[in-house]
């Protein structure tokens, strides 16, 4: 039954966004032309691969405010290190942004297992820290397009079948979430320490080595992010993806995450960061101005915790209806 | 998850002398001292009354938000939308300014809004029954993307003259308006904190809110009257800043909320609810100010100092917690 409750939720949310793009073709047919399709999931790829992190985190009653910074930091350390070593292969890169962004996230999985400092405490905190770090290896200083070499730019933009590089690691990111999250006794362990910590311990799990891990997982799609986000732009700078973290948890509680941790899916979350991107998207053609975006990714968060709520609500009093029945 | 399984019991009571000694305060208190007279070795600009006036700018405002927010953490909750109230009664007052509105008027109005937005987080929190995170979270984007939304890349700037004495005015030589009232206030909620039905109504629910509502502490309202203060301490904090800058551009204040949660938990107060005190929240808007006025007399850039505060965050709640680990770890 609660798979179910599951399913139509993500449904609800699948018309929502198929409802929202017939809206807006009614008006600019171009929109969903299928070349602009790719390039509003092209768009959304960053999101969905840190909303994919972040899913792993809040699932076990965490929160990672620091992935933004994490971007930032492990983005300018691959610049930084593409400007001095213009000829290191793109591997290479791929595998140092992987290796930071996940001891990044280690350091916020350690103060958390370790210590049990509130998630919450030690993001905010890593996330000023990893922003000043960027600061501190950068001097302020902006690496711009022609600093970066034709390699490093051209990853995230190569194409294979029509879908550009950025978009198929996007998809095999969702893949590998899909087996960790469904198939595998982590992926179980995450469901079982944000659903009750107390019985998870009873049953053998580690709680605080389920964070650390999830911690872990979330750094390391932030550090993948920054390589691919830095490359895509062209660009590193101090500010980059400055308030993203927010846009990113959005993401996972319009997808149906449970910030009490314990319920969600992939398939959520992958709808709620194509929501947010349909979105996003879209107001640059409807004509409003992007200003507007802050405002309604905090309106959505809103909604979508109380909607959250709401169908949590009428789930207790179902199970105690039928209860009475088979009594 | 960790049982207390080894209890130490003493052969005699602390004395309140033995126990103020070992308190957090007077640690605090020390490592304010402290720094004090590094940073009157450190730069010879330091110890000038003027400069010192100048440098509690650093934390007056912050430390206003700070008392309302120790409340709101001592109850088990969190309101991490401050800043952007800033920024949305900051634009309501330009706004009003622009309209040629009088100094009381738009200080009504700042306030006002500071309120409506308090009541809208703790609606949320206390009537829906949403987890305060999220929420705050939420309305963090809500509050400062209205903002945006009515002044995009524009900045609000003709305030009147008579409305600079918030932010700019002195009440006697080198004394602050805006330190005046950073006093004031730490009086008003240490006498409603410590001394009152309600100070221990936020107590006991912070430690057990379920206890609390069955010996008659309305819960949900004493929550939301929370998170009416802790909007209206917003505002009055957003007066004093746009009076002090003289006009309001929507990323006014961005990322205050950090560091207002920090002064709170370097004050003592437990992120997870049940204790605190507002002694502690006042020594640590001092320790913060000299901190940062200590290093940006050295030349230390914002962001970097950033780092400082992140790790002062960090540090504040990691040190006792390892101190604690290695005792733990000797005992056995």
């Amino acid at each position: 039954m609660i798979s179910n409750m599951i399913k139509s939720r993500e449904a609800i949310l699948l018309a929502a966004i198929l409802g929202l793009l017939a809206i807006i073709a009614s008006r600019f047919p171009a929109y969903v032309e299928p070349g602009n399709l790719i390039n509003v999931f092209n768009d959304t790829s960053t999101l969905i691969i840190l909303a994919m992190g972040q899913m792993c985190v809040i699932l076990t009653r965490c929160i990672d405010l620091s992935v933004a910074a994490n971007v930032a930091l492990t983005g300018m350390v691959v610049a930084t290190l593409n400007t001095l070593m213009p000829g290191m292969p793109v591997v290479a890169i791929l595998v140092i942004a992987l290796t930071l962004g996940a001891c990044l996230g280690a350091v916020n999985g350690l103060l958390v297992w370790k210590l049990q400092i509130p998630a919450i405490v030690v993001t905010l905190g890593t996330m000023t820290i990893f922003r000043g770090i960027v600061f501190l290896i950068s001097d302020g200083k902006w690496i711009n397009a022609h600093e970066m070499s034709a390699g490093f730019k051209a990853f995230p933009r190569m194409e294979i079948a029509g879908l550009p590089m950025l978009s198929w690691i996007a998809i095999l990111v969702v893949i590998c979430f899909v087996v960790i999250i469904n198939r595998t006794p982590l992926g179980r362990s995450f469901f079982a320490v944000g659903g009750n910590p107390h019985a998870a311990v009873y049953t053998g799990i580690d709680v605080g080595r389920t964070q650390f891990l999830a911690f872990t997982i979330s750094g390391m799609m932030a550090g993948l992010t920054g390589y691919l986000w830095v490359s895509r732009f062209a660009v590193a700078y101090v500010d980059i993806a400055g308030g993203f973290e927010l846009e990113v948890v959005a993401a996972c509680v319009i997808g149906g995450i449970s910030i009490a941790g314990g319920v969600g899916s992939v398939a959520g979350t992958l709808l709620g960061a194509l929501f947010l991107g349909v979105i996003k998207n879209a107001l640059p053609v409807i004509n409003i101005s992007p200003f507007w975006q802050l405002a309604i990714s905090g309106s959505a968060i809103i909604i979508a915790v109380a909607f959250n709520a709401q169908s949590s609500r009428t789930k207790g009093r179902v199970i105690l209806k039928s209860a009475e029945h088979t009594a | 998850m960790t049982d207390a399984t080894h209890h130490h019991v003493p052969d005699r009571l602390t004395t309140p002398l033995q126990r103020a000694l070992k308190s957090w305060e007077t640690l605090l208190l020390t490592v304010a001292v402290a720094i004090f007279i590094v940073n009157s070795f450190a730069s010879p600009y330091f110890l000038n009354a003027w400069n010192l006036s100048d440098a509690t700018f650093n934390f007056t405002e912050k430390a206003m938000i700070a008392f309302a927010m120790a409340l709101v953490i001592i109850s088990g909750e969190i309101d991490l939308s401050v800043a952007s109230i800033i920024a949305l009664t900051s634009t309501a007052m330009g706004a009003a300014a622009e309209v040629g509105v009088g100094t009381p008027g738009i200080v009504a109005i700042g306030l006002t809004v500071g309120l409506a937005c308090g009541a809208f987080n703790g609606a949320l929190v206390t009537g829906l029954g949403l987890p305060s995170i999220v929420v705050t979270i939420g309305t963090m984007s809500l509050f400062r993307g209205i903002s945006y939304i009515v002044l995009g890349d524009q900045a609000f700037m003709n305030y009147p003259d008579s409305f600079a004495w918030f932010g700019q005015g002195y009440v006697f030589w080198v004394i602050t308006v805006e330190f005046v009232f950073f006093l004031a206030f730490a009086a008003v909620y240490g006498v409603v904190l410590h001394k009152t039905n309600f100070g221990r109504g936020v107590f006991s629910i912070g430690n057990n809110p379920v206890g609390a509502l069955f010996s008659g502490i309305r819960v949900k309202r004493v929550k939301f009257i929370l998170f009416l203060l802790t909007g209206l301490m917003a505002a009055f904090a957003s007066v004093c800043l746009t009076s002090r800058l003289g006009s309001t551009r929507p990323s006014i204040a961005f990322g205050m909320e950090l560091e207002v949660v920090t002064m709170v938990v370097l004050g003592g107060v437990n992120i997870l609810g049940g204790s605190g005190s507002i002694p502690g929240v006042v020594i640590a808007a001092f320790v913060m100010g000299l901190v940062t006025f200590g290093l940006g007399l050295l030349n230390v850039p914002g962001i970097v100092m950033s780092i400082f505060i992140g790790l002062l965050l960090i540090g504040v709640i990691a040190l006792p917690r390892l101190w604690f680990q290695i005792q733990v770890m000797r005992g056995k």
